[in-house]
């Protein structure tokens, strides 16, 4: 028996998948804040950040050398350690959701039986975060950028949860490794194409991106809910947005872009690479969206999500199941 | 060992949250520890071997339960010492209603009877070779499938009697109709004129919004009907306009 099979192995091995999976990710979610700005330059007719650094490349690392520079204020009146739990919450959150992400064929760090539950449960926490920093700021924007955020995401994760249940349907498994092996002769964007669109907006709205990006509102709200954070707890808001988006994206990558594998199959070697290209072609539309639509009205928001998406999500559901019934092709469990 | 050892961690800190969402003094710290005590309830079923419950209970209760309980009692405006004041005058009606509670489980735990085979049950949740989510999903579809549907049928009931309670369509609320906001053109949107000077127009008139009429005549108050140069003041402010509060 080698070392690697006692307990204390085990802990090594699953830090070390940890922080193999971790630090990259971090890296990504820097350069992504640095891809947005250049996406955004670009579709504006800018340049962007070019000075620090050849093509700006070292500007992530200004901005978290500021960041981290500034001082930590904490306002009068809010409620210290509510305060200061609610960014690294979000931080926190956005990280432990990958444990349960397959990378390539079993490259998950827990490979559960229902990390499809696992990521939903995880990313339905989001709204904590941001909920408890606007009531701890113990400010009327703060607070109302988190009211609205609230009414937002849990919305949005009603119809979010239909989409899942019509993949589930067709995957008839919970784990999402066999929901990418599900994949194989076709991804699921296209027969649920439409279930994949609402997925989408819904992750746009999850993320609390443009253009649902109202708890933020700056125009009218200042800045939503971090109107009161500086320094490293604002940054770890910003960074978890971010890796936030990363994860949205790969959940979509996993659910209907068919995880790892390339269009048709090809080039298996490059499994992880599949992946990582997909993610970034969703971030880019995640960037590309926000360089092009207006902000949501709020009730137009709420319309969306119960009056369009949540029936649309429902009959997809039962068009899926029927179909499924009539041809004879759903998936019995193993 | 390693099972035991997160047992009882999972059961303290639960059976100390829960004691601290009664004792808290601030209710939304109240509502904080209502949550990590789902969560280490969660732990409990996963030591169990339900992970499938574990992350319902996750999702349900701390995503979209609690997160509204937190939405309704952060918003609340509440007095503490107003709410610690009528401890002494209220706390016979609580004991009272506590000692029913636990009269009437008393009387259900009495009338318990144990199948001969549940203590081997215990030892193994679900069925050998099945996932639990599969075990589960195979019971309540099957034979527990009406039970099921008429727990979904209460909550209907019970989601509907809130709506009729609290909707109530005010004569002020403004409604977006998007398809009469698409069907709008430059036409029905914009008017060019021409004024004599001095002569001024009927600024209601144009201001106001045309209604786009549902049988779709274009009622427009400046469109004379016989043709002649338009301007203001012949006509009566708001007395071809459709109805308010669209």
């Amino acid at each position: 028996m080698s070392i690697w099979d006692t307990t204390a192995g085990h802990v090594v091995v699953v830090f070390a998948e940890a922080l193999a999976l971790l630090v990259p990710l971090l890296i990504m979610v820097a350069y992504l804040t640095y891809a947005e700005r250049k996406v955004l330059a670009a579709i504006q007719m800018r340049r962007g950040p070019n000075v620090v650094g050849p093509f700006g490349l070292l500007q992530p690392f200004a901005d978290a050398l500021k960041m981290v520079m500034k001082e930590t204020v904490i306002p009068e009146g809010a409620n210290r350690a509510l305060f200061l739990l609610a960014p690294m919450l979000t931080f926190a959150l956005a990280m432990v959701a990958w444990a349960v992400i397959p990378l390539n064929a079993g490259w998950a760090i827990a490979d559960i039986n229902v990390g499809v539950l696992y990521l939903f449960g995880i990313s339905s926490l989001g709204v904590y975060g941001i909920i408890i920093a606007g009531w701890a700021s113990n400010s009327k924007y703060a607070f109302l950028g988190a009211m609205r955020s609230a009414a937002q995401m849990v919305s949005y994760e009603v119809s979010m949860g239909f989409v899942i249940v019509s993949v589930l349907l067709v995957a008839g498994s919970l784990n999402l490794t066999a929901i990418v092996e599900a994949q194989k002769t076709v991804w699921f964007c296209v027969p649920l194409f439409p279930m994949f669109i609402v997925f989408f907006i819904s992750t746009l709205a999850e993320t609390n991106r443009t253009p649902f990006d109202l708890p933020e509102g700056e125009s009218e709200l200042v800045a939503g809910f971090m109107v009161e954070y500086s320094s490293m707890s604002y940054a770890l808001f910003f960074l978890g947005e971010y890796a936030n988006m990363i994860l949205m994206s790969g959940i979509t990558t996993i659910l209907f872009l068919g995880g790892w594998m390339g269009p048709f199959n090809i080039l298996p070697v490059l499994g992880p690479l599949w992946f990582v290209l997909k993610v970034c072609f969703l971030l880019f539309v995640f960037i590309w969206v926000r360089g092009t639509f207006p902000r949501y009205r709020y009730d137009q928001l709420m319309r969306l999500g119960w009056k369009v998406f949540l029936p649309a999500s429902l009959v997809w559901l039962v068009i899926t199941a029927g179909v499924l019934l009539a041809t004879g092709t759903l998936p019995t469990p193993a | 060992m390693v099972p035991t050892v997160f047992f009882y961690l999972f059961a303290v800190v639960l059976v100390f949250c829960a004691a601290m969402v009664v004792t808290a003094r601030n209710p939304v710290h109240s509502v904080l520890f209502l949550i990590a005590a789902f969560f280490n309830a969660a732990g409990l079923f996963l030591i169990a071997g339900a992970e499938f419950l574990a992350f319902i209970l996750v999702i349900v209760y701390v995503g979209a339960v609690a997160v509204l309980f937190l939405f309704v009692v952060m918003m609340l405006d509440v007095d503490f010492a107003q709410l610690r004041g009528g401890f002494q005058r209220y706390l016979p009606v609580g004991v009272a209603v506590g000692v029913l509670l636990l009269a009437e489980l008393v009387f259900v735990m009495a009338g318990w009877q144990f199948h001969p085979g549940m203590p081997q049950l215990r030892f193994a949740p679900t069925p050998a070779g099945v996932s639990n989510t599969v075990a589960l999903g195979n019971l309540i579809y099957t034979k527990y499938v009406l039970l099921f549907q008429t727990a979904g049928l209460v909550l209907l009931v019970a989601m509907i009697g809130a709506i009729v309670l609290t909707l109530r369509d005010r004569r002020t609320s403004r409604h977006q109709s998007i398809a009469v906001q698409v069907a709008r053109n430059a036409d029905n949107t914009m008017e060019l004129l021409d004024v004599r000077l001095g002569a001024g127009i009927d600024m209601d008139a144009i201001l106001r919004p045309k209604v786009i009429e549902p049988d779709g005549i274009d009622d427009d108050p400046l469109d004379p009907p016989q043709g002649g140069p338009p301007h203001g003041g012949h006509h009566p402010a708001g007395a071809h306009h459709g109805p308010e509060g669209r």
